[in-house]
């Protein structure tokens, strides 16, 4: 079997110790890991959902800008780190699996691993504010 | 293949008399097929090999897992290094901003080594691995990274149907209590899945680790914990912390051992033993 690679094992390590979400993404933008901060934002455990292509992850949440917009999936920060493998920042709302509505920051780094091999992506996000 | 254990003690080298059944030397392990031997890591046990015992004509391996004192402090005294018509090949982890060679450098080199290290006899080729496989002669080898501060590796050798898998300085879980569920996100599986032969990290106590979190090193439980998920064959507890004696040691195994089960032989390592595999 192929193993997670080690940058990316500590990353999920990093993300269970914090208490802000975190998602994490392999190179073709799979979801592979979000934390106990993430399922709250999220309203669904990471054991419910296991893993995710990007196809459905980018829009299971419906992001929209401050005027109700959807935001398509090349614009979210984490699929512009991982397509592009630069950082990328942005605030907007996401729609929770329980109905809820956020408005977030989200800070999303490629990660690169010593190797200089691109192995993935993390996206912190800050919850802003929250509309039932 | 036959494994024999230079050295077997964690940190540093101690020659304390209460430190001699497990042994003072730090870590080097010898792989024996045939003729052909293969050296992982260069701690202070690669002194106790018998070169006698190397056809000189033939090139050696050198496989490091890291740069940590304990795994190279051997390395300037390793005889065959200062042979001019030796042949001499050193592998180790790459991956860092500064190459293998250069970090090498940092230790052979004044002040703390006489001689630097292009100017060693022998002229070692230096080569740098990541998740790699090789092939050294009979010896199969794979590389990976692992978690432990700095660029490190472990290794699963390969020979005549036989696996060994040397992952002496690991921490697989950092503020976890046990590792994840899912195989592929457990540090070093691969490497070890079904290695006939594990010798692996095993340095502290279970009280002792949750106050060395995030030092790079287990406890027997977690080594143990880490063999059976990976279903390794046999497992020898390697890495002994030299601020424990022996009496010490054999007492923690001992209760470790009582209160546990696993359907896998485990053992302490003792440095000069040998292993067939």
């Amino acid at each position: 079997m192929a193993g997670r690679s080690i940058e990316i094992i500590l990353s999920r390590q990093l993300a269970d110790c914090l208490n802000v979400p975190v998602f994490i993404v392999d190179p073709e933008g799979n979801l592979l890991f979000y934390n106990a901060a993430a399922e709250g934002l999220l309203g669904r455990r990471f054991e419910d959902t296991g893993e995710m292509p990007m196809e459905m992850w980018s829009t299971a949440f419906h992001p929209t800008d401050e005027n109700g917009k959807s935001i398509p999936p090349n614009e979210l920060p984490l699929v512009n780190a991982t397509k592009n493998q630069v950082p990328s920042h942005k605030s907007f709302w996401l729609r929770s699996l329980d109905g809820k509505s956020h408005n977030v920051t989200v800070m999303a780094i490629p990660i690169v691993g010593r190797s200089q091999e691109f192995v993935g992506a993390m996206a912190i996000f800050w919850a802003n504010t929250t509309k039932a | 293949m036959k494994v024999i254990l230079h050295g077997t003690r964690g940190a540093y080298p101690t020659s304390t008399p209460d430190n001699q059944k497990y042994g003072g030397d730090t870590p080097c392990i010898e792989l024996i097929h045939n003729d052909d031997r293969l050296i992982i890591d260069a701690g202070t046990g690669i002194i106790g090999i018998d070169w006698n015992q190397y056809d000189p004509t033939k090139r050696l391996d050198i496989l490091l897992t890291h740069l940590h004192m304990d795994h190279i402090q051997g390395l300037g005294f390793c005889k065959p290094l200062f042979d001019p018509n030796r042949e001499v090949h050193i592998w180790g982890p790459g991956g860092s901003i500064y190459s293998l060679q250069t970090r090498l450098n940092r230790f052979l080199s004044p002040p703390l080594f006489p001689v630097v290290l292009r100017d060693i006899p022998s002229q070692p080729e230096i080569h740098e691995l990541s998740n790699t496989k090789i092939e050294l002669g009979p010896f199969t080898v794979h590389s990976s990274f692992i978690i432990h501060p700095g660029p490190t590796l472990g290794y699963r050798v390969t020979c005549d149907g036989k696996s060994l898998t040397y992952i002496p300085d690991h921490e697989p879980m950092i503020g976890r209590t046990k590792l994840y569920d899912d195989d592929s996100w457990v540090s070093g599986f691969d490497l070890a899945y079904e290695t006939d032969l594990l010798i692996h990290d095993s340095q502290y106590e279970n009280e002792e680790y949750i106050r060395k979190i995030g030092w790079g090193h287990s406890s027997m439980q977690i080594s143990a914990e880490f063999a059976a998920r990976t279903k390794a064959g046999r497992l020898v507890f390697f890495h002994h912390d030299p601020a424990h004696n022996d009496q010490h040691r054999s007492s923690t195994f001992e209760a470790f051992m009582s209160k546990n089960s696993f359907d896998f032989p485990i053992e302490l390592a003792v440095q000069g033993q040998e292993i067939e595999i």
